[in-house]
């Protein structure tokens, strides 16, 4: 099938029983974002540990499987990480949704799925909701009041 | 019924991709070969800056593009082609009123009325000029179907309104609001009224002395025109006292260093060169449209939504919305389980073109309590085939996202 590329089926499994979603106690970092242009919304929360590591992230929302499966797939890659590390994965990803550079194979986990996306430029968008959200919540403390905003 | 077999193969678009099921058309209509060739000939034959010039190639421009004024006057039934204001789309159109009508004359307390199911271009513009002059905007619910609740329209009418702006037929719902029954309630009322005209004047026959509105706004593009070309068309003792909304060339009359006058109508709105090619090219695509017949075009796609959504019913997956009748040739709809978005990326794939959004009406997706819907809306050369090459897609989509996600 010709759409076979952009719903693989890790992406598929992402979107059907998605990870890490819910809310999350005590945060201390959170922000909500809203793609006005198709109504997804994505809410994501983060507590840091003494060492600057992302201890435990969450995420909630609703939208398209693409924006759903990319979020749970975020959460996976992110736990554990050191902050620091984290931001550096966010630019990779975003670049690599862009188009701009960077090999599949350079990001972890289950993201180089989402590589059939950048086919569809608005659907990269969906995409990218939730590492826009993280960004945020990464500057925020918690919790930020939702905004509007979009890639 | 349009013969649409035949009807495609005027349009090019359909050559360069063979198999091409296209239901975007409320967006905007793909272009016949008569709409191409009238702007190729045009700049092959007679361009030239219109209106000043003495030379016979700029008296041909001028004359070519005055004509197109005629035709598209004749064509909505106005009176007077000085009635006819080119601008570039149906926004520009309603913002020129915003501006050089309601900025300059409403006064705080006034009270403007809009309705739930307006575009966000007959909808912003209003909350702007109402911000920025202290007016009030009152909107204007809808029942349960979708039709504009008019015990509402009758209430915020009672209470005086300066101007209503509405929409003849929904982008979204499909409704087709009684617009010369409304006009005369509203002016009777002492209230200006707008109707935007851009999802009817393509599909039926309009005829702007019938409905009795005092402005009349559409898009070119929308009705196998070329883009960037629209209409307002306005009484004209309203358009005589208007202030113009650009200034530069071609608007004035008489200019000092320390001021200027007005040029007569329509010119006073046109500031600048206008889209020559534009109007000449909306005319050609008024004559093709005409040839087919208004009746037909509108009796076409009453049919073609109709099957549509019969078809879509009877599959039990899909949720439709809007009034069944009187409605417009598009359906805005949701598959089941699965977001707008993802169908039409899927839909896409299979070559059949529709659109998935708010559709520029997010107060009305929060009316509707979601947040986006797919929506395909029907032409001249849509067929039946082309509905059931829809609904086939459409079932594609629902057995991969059934196995997908179980």
């Amino acid at each position: 099938m010709p759409w076979d590329e952009l719903y693989q089926e890790v992406v598929m499994d992402h979107y059907s029983r998605p990870r890490n979603r819910g809310e999350l106690p005590s945060p201390d970092g959170e922000a909500e974002l809203y793609n006005p242009f198709c109504g997804d919304i994505v809410r994501v929360q983060i507590r840091r540990d003494g060492g600057g590591r992302v201890e435990e992230i969450r995420f909630q929302g609703q939208g398209c499987s693409i924006s759903q499966a990319s979020a749970s797939m975020m959460t996976e890659a992110v736990r554990g990480r050191a902050v620091s590390e984290v931001g550096r994965l966010i630019g990779d990803f975003l670049r690599f949704m862009r188009g701009e550079d960077g090999e599949a194979s350079a990001l972890p986990g289950d993201l180089p799925a989402l590589g059939g996306v950048r086919r569809y430029p608005v659907r990269v968008k969906c995409a990218t909701l939730a590492w826009h959200a993280l960004e945020k919540a990464l500057q925020a403390g918690a919790p930020e009041s939702r905004e509007g905003g979009e890639e | 019924m349009l013969r649409a077999e035949e009807v495609k193969k005027d349009f090019p678009i359909f050559a360069s991709h063979p198999g091409l099921v296209y239901l975007d058309n409320a967006a905007t209509t793909q272009k016949p070969r008569a709409v191409i060739e009238a702007l190729v000939r045009y700049y092959s034959t007679a361009n030239a800056n219109v209106h000043r010039a003495a030379y016979p190639l700029a008296e041909r421009a001028t004359e070519m593009f005055e004509e197109a004024r005629r035709r598209v006057a004749r064509f909505i039934g106005a009176e007077d082609p000085a009635e006819v204001v080119f601008t570039r789309n149906a926004t520009e159109a309603i913002n020129l009123v915003a501006y050089a009508w309601a900025r300059r004359n409403l006064r705080p307390g006034d009270r403007v009325a809009v309705t739930l199911m307006e575009h966000h271009a007959n909808l912003v513009p209003w909350q702007e000029i109402c911000r920025e002059r202290g007016a009030e905007l009152e909107f204007i619910g809808l029942t349960p179907e979708g039709h504009l609740n008019l015990e509402e329209f009758e209430e915020i009418l009672s209470r005086g309104v300066r101007i209503l702006a509405l929409t003849q037929a929904s982008n979204v719902l499909g409704t087709i609001n009684p617009v010369a029954e409304l006009s005369a309630r509203a002016r009777r009322a002492g209230a200006l009224v707008l109707v935007d005209g851009a999802q009817s004047v393509p599909h039926m026959r309009v005829d702007v002395r019938e409905l009795g509105a005092d402005f009349f706004a559409f898009s070119g593009h929308k009705m196998l025109g070329p883009t960037g070309i629209g209409v307002l068309w306005g009484r004209r003792e309203l358009l005589e006292e208007m202030e113009p909304f650009l200034y530069g060339g071609e608007m004035i009359s008489r200019v000092t260093l320390e001021r200027a006058t007005w040029n007569e109508l329509p010119h006073r709105f046109e500031a600048g060169t206008p889209h020559v090619a534009g109007a000449v090219g909306l005319a050609a695509a008024v004559d093709y449209l005409e040839a087919l017949g208004m009746t037909r075009v509108h009796r076409h796609e009453q049919w073609l939504v109709d099957y549509a959504r019969q078809r879509l019913e009877e599959t039990g997956v899909v949720e439709i919305y809007g009034p069944v009748r009187p409605r417009a040739g598009l359906l805005s709809f949701n598959l089941r389980g699965v977001h707008p978005h993802d169908v039409a990326s899927i839909l896409g794939e299979e070559g059949v073109a529709i659109r998935a959004g708010h559709h520029c009406a997010q107060p009305l997706m929060d009316w509707l309590g979601v947040p986006a819907t797919c929506r395909a809306s029907f032409y001249v050369y849509n067929s039946l085939e082309d509905v059931d090459r829809l609904v086939e897609a459409l079932m594609k989509v629902r057995e991969f996202f059934r196995h997908a996600v179980g």
